[in-house]
Formats: C-alpha cells, structure tokens, sequence
C-alpha cells in the first residue's frame, strides 16, 4: 500500500475525532445536521474496517501469513515512536465496533438523542476511544485511549440525567479512576523492568528478563490486568457493572457491550504477546488465575441473572457471564479454544447489543424511572422539550408491534441462552468441542467449565421465558406499546448479523482460527512491527 | 533521596486508600488526588532517581548516555497528571449534581445510619 491509502490505519481513530469536534461548532439545535454527520461516520468508520479486514486476510507476497499492517505515528522508528497495529485481531474488533455504532446511532434517533445535550459528539468520541484501544501497539498510548473511551463514557453513562443515573455515574467514574490509577502502577513497573513501552518490542525482551526481575515484571503485568478486568467484569470486579449499564440509556448501553470486550481483548493482545509459548520464563503467566476467575464470573453472573427482576439487569449479568466465558477460554492458552472465543465474542456482543436495544420497547409503559425527563437547559443552545411532543419526525409506527417484539425477544434469547439453530449455540458449541479435544486427559476446570457454559444458558433460558410471559404473552391493561421503524431496523440488523454468522459460520470460523494462530505467533507481530519500514529513509538492517 | 520518596509514596497512598472508603464524596475524591500524586512520583521513580542530570541531549553532539536522566517517565508524568486533572474535574461536577438531585453528599445518594 501507497500514498493515501497507507494513511488508512489510522482513520478510524482520527475520522471520529475530527467529526466529534465539526460537531460542537454547530449549534445544538440543529439536530438533523448533527445526525447525518454520526451516521456518515459510523459509515466511513464500517467502510474502513471492511479494507483493513479484506487487507490483513490477503496472505502475504511470498505466500506466507498475512502480516499485520504497521503505522509509525510521525514516521519514527518502531520501538522509539508510537505505532499503530492493524492485524486480524484488531481488524475483527474495529468491524464489530463499526457495526454496534452504526445499529446504536441509528437507533438513538427515535429520540435518545434529545435526551441531553451533544450525545452525537460524546458517541463519537467514545467509538474513537475504542478502535484507539484495539489499534495501538503501545501500552502507554492505551492508557491514554483507554482515558478518552472512559471520559465519553463517563458522559453516555449520565446522558439523560436522572437520579438514577448521577448515583450510578458516581460509583463508575470513581471505580474507573482509581483502576486507571492501577493501570499507570502496572505500566510504570513494566517499563522499570523492560526499558520499554511498545508492545511488539516488550514481547521480544520479555524472554530475556534476569529471573531476579521476573517477579516485579509479573507483579507490574498483574496489576496491569486488574485495570482490564474491571473493565471486562471479572468477578469480584464486576459490582459496578450491571447497575451502571443498567442505568444507561439504551443506545449508550449497546456500546458498552463492546467496552467490556476491549478489556477482554486488551487481555488476549498482552497474554499472547507477553507470556506465550516463547515468553520463557514468563510464558503461561497466570493463565490459571484468569480460568478460575472466567469460573466464577460466570457463577456469578448464573446467580444474578437468575434474580434478576428487570431486563437490563438479564442483560448486564449475561455480558457477565460473557466475560467469564471468554476469560475462562483465554486461559486455556489453545488456539483452537481461542478460535471459537472469538466467535462466541462476535456473536455475543451483537446479540447483547441487539437485547439492549429491544429491552426499552419491551418494556415501554411498563416502567418510566428511566424514561428522560425534560430538565432546564444548561447549555445556551441546547434542545429542551419533552420527546413526546415530537412523534411526528421518524415516527412511522409498525403495525403489529406486539408480534416483532416477540420475534425479536424470542430470538435474542436463543442467542443469550446459546440454543440452536443460531449463532449462539455454535459458539458454545465449538468452544466445548475445542475443550474436549485438546488434551488426553482433562482436567477438572475443563469440565467445571463445560458444565458451567451449559448451566449459563439454562439459567438464560429461564430467564428469558419468565420474563416474556411476563411482558409480552400475559394480556396486560397498559396501552398498546409502539415501536418505531428507527428502533426496529438496528434490531433486526443485529440479529440479522447473528444469522448471517449462522449460515456463514464455516468462513467466519476459518477466520477466526486464522485470527488465533497469529495470536499464537507473537515474534511474526514483533518481528513486522519493529521492522517496519519509515516513510523517509530506507530501513536499516538490524 | 530514595527514602523521602519512598516515604513520600507510602504516605500518600495510604492516606489517598484511608479517604477512598470514606462514605463522603468529597472525601472520596481528595482520596484520588493523593493516589494520584503517589502514582506519579513512583512513575518518576521508575525511570530511576537522578540528581542533577539533564533528560535532554543536545543535537549533533555526541554524547554518553548514562550522564543523562531517562526523558521518558517525565513525559508520562506529564501526560498522567493533565489526564487525572481532567477525570477529578469531572468527577467534581459528578459530585454537584449528585448532591443537587439527592440532597446529601454520601457517595450511595442516600443517609445511612452509624456512618461519620
């Protein structure tokens, strides 16, 4: 690649920085400006994920694997500058992150985003944040991503006021704070021991770390995962979350799906680049810790999702049990287990997403705690009004609405509960199948494992029945609920997605073990990052 | 030089962890100032205790690296401080509202009996 199209790395980080920042120069007021500009870049941001991914899974001239595509930010030298990495991995997280801030923007039209002042610009912002996260080969220039993701997020988390949500505002930016404290620990330890901060060149040192260093590098990498695995929901990390995403308004909620996955990813990314196979000393680093913990956030979440009373509190125990699924895969440190992770992550989050979005038609006239007040304006041009003043814009309503709610809510909980015949259910399958083939002898967290994945989708099942017959079979005397084409079609498009995964699952599956190989190989991610050549002089030889 | 930093960390972080599980907001939030100010002295520490050395080299002189400070956690502290300035600014604005719309400043929203 050549001229413009090398630049393309970074465009999805600087595409929604500079749309978030043309936004706040226009008045608030002018809605349907700001709308159509979030909704171009969710596009762009889609049609630049879909290069990268056709890019990254061309193998390489000399008919080796793919390599990832590196970007030296002021064309410094590798280790010496910040780079950007866009390998399969990341290309994978940019298009899911895409596709939920397409479905998300599109959905906020029907009226989340009148719900407070510049929620357009914050979205963006944090979808900036987030493809920061999955892009860089940096891990000083993560925190620094991570900050930003937050910092919208802090903003989402309080969009549409509310006592409910300032409280639950409060606990989340303070709990965040004080990880991304632990995260500076954890990275300041790293580079005291490694006298490095970039991901590629610290996986080729780490092998040649003194084993009197070995414990301050492993202490420094341990409490750097902490910061992940609050953010990722690791029990007994994971207080905050359900009450936070619960207090969400919708559309910010289906974004949060994917915030959980960057810690996750974050994980898979250092595991496989510090303490591989290669790692020496360090190699298979608490690979252990992170299985048991998988084990009992997803006991965890079987216990909340079965007391659950409302459906974003299904919704925030199942992105639990989520998290511990795929924390429990991760540690088994094989990548056929790591394949089908990957493609339970995918199918997942969309389904989690596509959940949030049908919660608050489902539950319409049920209970309005959260529905957006109209409160006085803070900004000099900010929207006041109430929304439902407002049906006349977007608001064709879909006849029988009753019969695509339920559609959508039977659907979405095959998916939540891993039933046949759709995507859920061959994630769960292959990660079992990978479980059960890896070894002769199988140990007892396998099994406990296996048992648990199987028990998880139990307990999702009894929810998701419970709470239909409660919401949507049992006549009920409220009103007739009503749901708006804006609100249906990001639904669909997301179960749509979970089907396409369904029927396609045998190409999207070879991807993903591709995608696991590469992440079994970290000196082919070290070896293309650190010779990458500069735009400027010809590569030196090593 | 190693032990006032040393104590300086100690007695930041324990006094910023002491005021972190306090039940006020506005003590939970001067509690992440001094974890903040601990954590960017023990990054500075990082980068290993220099007196008096410079961490910039001149240009097209050429120079012995180990007479010289390491630039590099200087540069982290710096961009560490702006961000954790930025983070308790918003969680003061936080802690407005909430103690606007509850009408009490204990971090939950709500008066607990027993609790300072």
């Amino acid at each position: 690649m050549s001229g413009w199209a090398s630049h393309l790395v970074i465009g999805p980080i600087v595409v929604p920085l500079v749309a978030a920042a043309a936004m706040l120069l226009f008045n608030d007021r002018r809605t349907w400006l700001k709308r159509a500009l979030g909704i171009a870049t969710t596009v762009a941001l889609f049609a630049m994920a879909l290069v990268l991914l056709q890019t990254v899974s061309t193998p390489a001239a000399d008919g080796g694997p793919a390599r990832p595509l590196v970007y030296l930010l002021g064309d410094w030298a590798a280790p010496f500058g910040i780079v950007l990495v866009a390998d399969r991995l990341s290309v994978l997280m940019l298009m899911l992150t895409s596709i939920l801030g397409f479905a998300a923007m599109v959905y906020a039209l029907a009226r989340w985003d009148r719900a407070g002042p510049r929620f357009h610009a914050l979205f963006l912002l944090l979808l900036m944040g987030v493809n920061g996260a999955f892009l860089t080969g940096d891990i000083f220039n993560l925190f620094v991503f991570f900050e930003i993701l937050l910092a919208a997020s802090y903003g989402l988390v309080l969009h549409g006021s509310g006592v409910v949500r300032i409280k639950a505002g409060l606990h989340y930016v303070t709990i965040n704070v004080a990880t991304s404290l632990l995260f500076l620990i954890g990275v300041s330890l790293i580079y005291g021991v490694t006298g490095t901060l970039n991901m590629a060149d610290l996986a080729a040192r780490i092998p040649h770390v003194p084993a009197s260093d070995l414990m301050l590098l492993e202490g420094g990498a341990a409490i750097l995962g902490i910061a992940f695995l609050v953010k990722a929901g690791m029990w007994p990390l994971s207080f905050w979350l359900p009450t936070t995403y619960a207090a969400a308004a919708p559309p910010a909620a289906a974004l949060f799906a994917i915030m959980s996955k960057v810690g996750i990813y974050v994980i898979l990314r250092l595991s496989s680049l510090f303490f591989g196979q290669d790692a020496g000393a360090a190699a298979g680093f608490a690979d252990t810790w992170l299985t048991i913990g998988g084990l009992a956030t997803i006991a965890y979440g079987v216990i909340g999702i079965l007391s659950a009373q409302t459906l974003t509190r299904v919704a925030g125990n199942y992105i639990l049990i989520s998290s511990g699924t795929l924390l429990a895969a991760i540690g088994t440190d094989s990548a056929t287990v790591w394949a089908a992770a990957l493609f339970y992550l995918v199918s997942s989050t969309l389904a989690v997403a596509a959940f949030y979005l049908l919660i608050e038609p489902v539950e319409r006239g049920e209970r309005d705690e959260l529905a957006p007040g109209a409160p006085g304006a803070i900004f000099e041009d900010e929207y006041v009004g109430t929304f439902d003043e407002e049906e006349d814009e977007s608001g064709i309503a879909i006849p029988a609405t009753i019969a695509v709610l339920g559609g959508g809510f039977i659907l979405c909980s095959l998916l939540l509960s891993g039933l046949p015949p759709l995507s859920g259910f061959i994630a769960k399958f292959a990660i079992i199948d990978g479980l059960l083939i890896f070894e002769d002898t199988i140990a007892p967290t396998t099994w406990a494992l296996i048992a648990l994945i199987i028990l998880s989708g139990l307990a999702a099942m009894i929810t998701m029945t419970r709470a239909g017959i409660d919401l949507l079979w049992t006549p009920a005397d409220r009103p007739q609920s009503y749901l708006r084409v804006v609100e249906a079609a990001p639904i669909a498009l997301l179960l749509a997605l979970c089907f396409v995964l369904m029927v396609q699952a045998g190409p999207v599956m070879g991807y993903m073990e591709a995608t696991a190989r590469a992440l079994g190989q970290p000196h082919l991610y070290s070896e293309a990052v650190l010779s990458a050549p500069r735009i400027s002089q010809p590569a030196v030889a090593p | 030089m190693e032990i006032v930093l040393a104590l300086g960390i100690g007695i930041f972080t324990a006094s910023g962890i002491w005021l972190l599980f306090r039940p006020r907001t506005f003590q939970v939030i001067i509690g992440l100032c001094l974890l903040s100010y601990a954590v960017n002295l023990f990054i500075l520490a990082m980068g290993r205790l220099r007196m008096d050395a410079p961490p910039i080299i001149e240009r097209g002189v050429a120079v012995d690296p180990s007479q010289y400070a390491d630039p590099l956690p200087q540069a982290l502290v710096l961009t560490a401080i702006v961000i954790s300035f930025a983070t308790t600014a918003l969680l003061l604005v936080v802690l407005l509202a909430s103690r606007g719309q509850t009408g009490t400043d204990h971090v939950d929203g709500e008066e607990k009996d027993g609790e300072p």
